[in-house]
């Protein structure tokens, strides 16, 4: 079993302060990781390799220094880490990093499942999973909370819907995208991430993946966005002071003037 | 390839391009801007400059012709005759959409035995309905729903396709998407027209951050979004509404790589967050698991229910069936408790529908005291024990 994992390199943290000043966003201190639900995906992977035998190869794409959270992915007993980088691929939308990320694995070739989070926590999308798994002509399962059978030519795994869940067969290869209940992910050892600084990551850029500029970066995405904005709300809104009980009080007192009651 | 550079005989090193740059992708360097890795040619630095000294030169994208498409279409979801409520919301929306565009609304309906679910959707809002009817879709399978449907797109052009944001929706819409080289916008809180343009605006929270990005699809088609239940409003039935009903001639794929061997739904549970009339909410600010018995007793007194933001959640204080927001459930409860919860834009996105809003927070900043109608200052452990107490004197007898 080959299998190569997407991951994805994310801010730290999505508890964004503003400024209220200047109505930006202040970001120092925080620092990138990878992508929580990705995490899931590299676990599994490693528990299939474990199963079965085989490679894992951990794939992204980003800036350089994306790199640098790949060797984490090392420390873990990943084989492989390969990064798409190059300044032509900036600015994708999930369409064109879905191409992008389809001509790496395209490079890498030898495959039989490939894992993806169900979605990553800047963007939220869940759209390149699929989006790939189409780019790629393999059939993909979403939302994949357990592995049931790997056999010869096919995957079964059970998939959460929003009533339940169904079990899903699917031909190989084929692409999963995974949710935390699927794995408790394992944490590399303090040796392991040492040896993993020396470990080279292969940096890719678009020349050497064979894609076409045309569909990568801002260039290949069809979405663009026009307005960014912060929301006003219009809301007649009473802050209500004095000590605890005063407020409670207070509070109590307006929400039963507005006919609050309990069945 | 599309480039962004800063004319340097221009910028003066005034920083207000650094503080704009919703990526952090720009530092000043010998008081002179400079570009980092992580810019994705978004643009928002072009605009804020007042030197004009940033440019950013776009390729041009060569699209399809969009003039030949027409038509706004809507993904009917069901189980075994039963509408999701979404695609109904969705009906609503696309009638409200269509009325600036002119033109009508469609939806599409996979599955057997369609002929009353077809009339429903009629009812709320669909002109035409495109009906594939066979055994084998009875049951949702991604490779064969997305095989027929973007057939039926390739068949008739609509401008644009809208799908419900459930587990379905979201593993569907980006395989259709990808497969018609086109974009998609994921998880939309707000659509409308840009009047001038005849183009969707579609716009959702942005950036992990407190924003809200509007985003478009000018050169490709169709213009594909998805939206979360309970976002949008569906109208009022009107079941003496004439539709058509379309059986387009349309090859059902006879085996399929996935095969959904077998369903398995959960028991109806008590949590319905959904339906609740009164939710009362922790966040992080609860700062302790202990708290979360204030929450849950705060709950049973109102006879609420009991709902999480992310942080929350991912600070193990409760399981993520509770969880509201983006990421969760969207509610619409008449009252709805935020206990120490900052406000997060992707919170607030799945309680915006709320009739009452009650903050408490110790930060005076927190964003959740701009959607409030009622805020506290103060201290869960404090707050909450007087809280009960005042509503156990005044609503139990």
């Amino acid at each position: 079993m080959n299998i190569i994992v997407c991951v994805k390199q994310v801010p730290g943290t999505n508890e964004v302060k503003m400024n209220k000043e200047t109505n930006t966003i202040i970001r120092e201190g925080i620092e990138s990781i990878i992508n929580p639900f990705d995490t899931y995906a590299l676990e599994e992977a490693l528990r299939i390799k474990d199963a079965y035998k085989g490679k894992v190869t951990a794939l992204s794409m980003g800036i350089p220094q994306t790199a640098q959270l790949l060797k984490q992915t090392m420390a873990l007993g990943v084989d492989e880490a390969i990064l798409l980088s190059d300044r032509a691929f900036a600015g994708a939308d999930s369409l064109a990093t879905s191409y992008a990320l389809s001509m790496g694995v395209k490079k890498i070739n030898n495959y039989d499942l490939i894992i993806c989070g169900k979605q990553a926590t800047d963007g939220d999308t869940a759209q390149v999973g699929p989006s790939l798994a189409e780019k790629l002509n393999i059939p993909h399962i979403t939302y994949v909370n357990k592995i049931e059978e790997i056999g010869d030519g096919f995957i079964r795994c059970t998939r959460l819907t929003s009533e339940g869940y169904e079990v899903i067969e699917s031909s190989l290869p084929a692409l999963l995208t995974v949710i935390e209940d699927l794995n408790v992910p394992r944490l590399p050892s303090i040796k392991n991430l040492r040896e993993a600084k020396n470990r080279e990551v292969a940096i890719l850029n678009i020349s050497d993946i064979n894609a076409d500029s045309k569909f990568t970066g801002l260039s290949g995405s069809p979405t663009q966005v026009v307005k960014t904005f912060i929301p006003e709300y219009n809301i007649n809104n009473e802050m209500i002071e004095g000590t605890p009980a005063e407020q409670a009080e207070k509070l109590v007192d307006n929400l039963l003037s507005l006919g609050l009651s309990v069945q | 390839m599309s480039s962004i550079k800063i004319l340097k005989d221009k910028c003066v090193g005034c920083k207000l391009c650094v503080n704009s740059c919703p990526f952090g992708a720009i530092k000043i360097e010998d008081k002179k801007a400079v570009i980092l890795d992580n810019c994705t040619l978004c643009g928002s630095c072009v605009s804020t400059c007042k030197f004009k000294a940033i440019e950013l030169t776009k390729d041009e994208v060569k699209g399809v012709d969009t003039s030949e498409y027409k038509g706004i279409w809507v993904f009917a979801e069901q189980k075994e005759g039963v509408l999701e409520s979404v695609s109904l919301e969705l009906l609503g929306q696309a009638t409200r959409l269509a009325k600036d565009l002119n033109t009508d609304v469609s939806a599409v309906l996979l599955g057997h035995y369609l002929e009353n679910t077809a009339k429903e959707l009629i009812a709320y809002g669909a002109d035409n309905i495109y009906c594939i009817d066979d055994p084998s879709l009875s049951r949702y399978n991604d490779e064969s729903y997305a095989n027929i449907i973007c057939d039926l797109i390739k068949q008739y052009k609509p401008d644009i396709v809208l799908f419900g944001a459930t587990a379905y929706g979201r593993s569907l819409a980006p395989r259709i998407s990808s497969r018609l080289n086109t974009g998609l916008t994921a998880d939309c809180t707000i659509l409308e027209i840009d009047k001038e343009k005849k183009i969707l605006l579609q716009t959702r929270p942005a950036f992990g951050g407190n924003l809200m990005a509007t985003i478009v699809c000018p050169n490709h088609r169709p213009q594909m979004s998805t939206v979360r239940p309970k976002v949008m409003k569906a109208i009022e039935p009107d079941y003496n509404r004439k539709g058509n009903i379309i059986n387009p001639q349309i090859t059902v794929p006879t085996s399929t790589k996935v095969k959904v061997l077998d369903v398995c739904n959960f028991p109806k549970e008590d949590l319905n967050l959904e339906d609740a009339e009164i939710i009362v909410a922790a966040g992080r600010g609860i700062s302790d698991s202990k708290n979360m018995k204030l929450v849950e007793e705060l709950a049973q007194v109102l006879n609420a229910t009991v709902g999480a933001s992310r942080a929350a959640v991912d600070e193990g204080f409760i399981e993520y069936a509770h969880q509201i927001g983006q990421t969760g459930k969207t509610v619409s409860p008449k009252l709805y408790f935020a206990c120490g919860i900052s406000g997060a834009i992707q919170h607030l996105a799945g309680i915006s529908s709320s009739e009452i809003i009650v903050a408490i927070n110790k930060d005076p900043d927190a964003p959740i005291f701009k959607v409030a109608h009622y805020g506290i200052v103060g201290d869960i452990e404090k707050v909450l024990p007087q809280l009960i107490e005042k509503f156990r004197e005044n609503l139990v007898k």
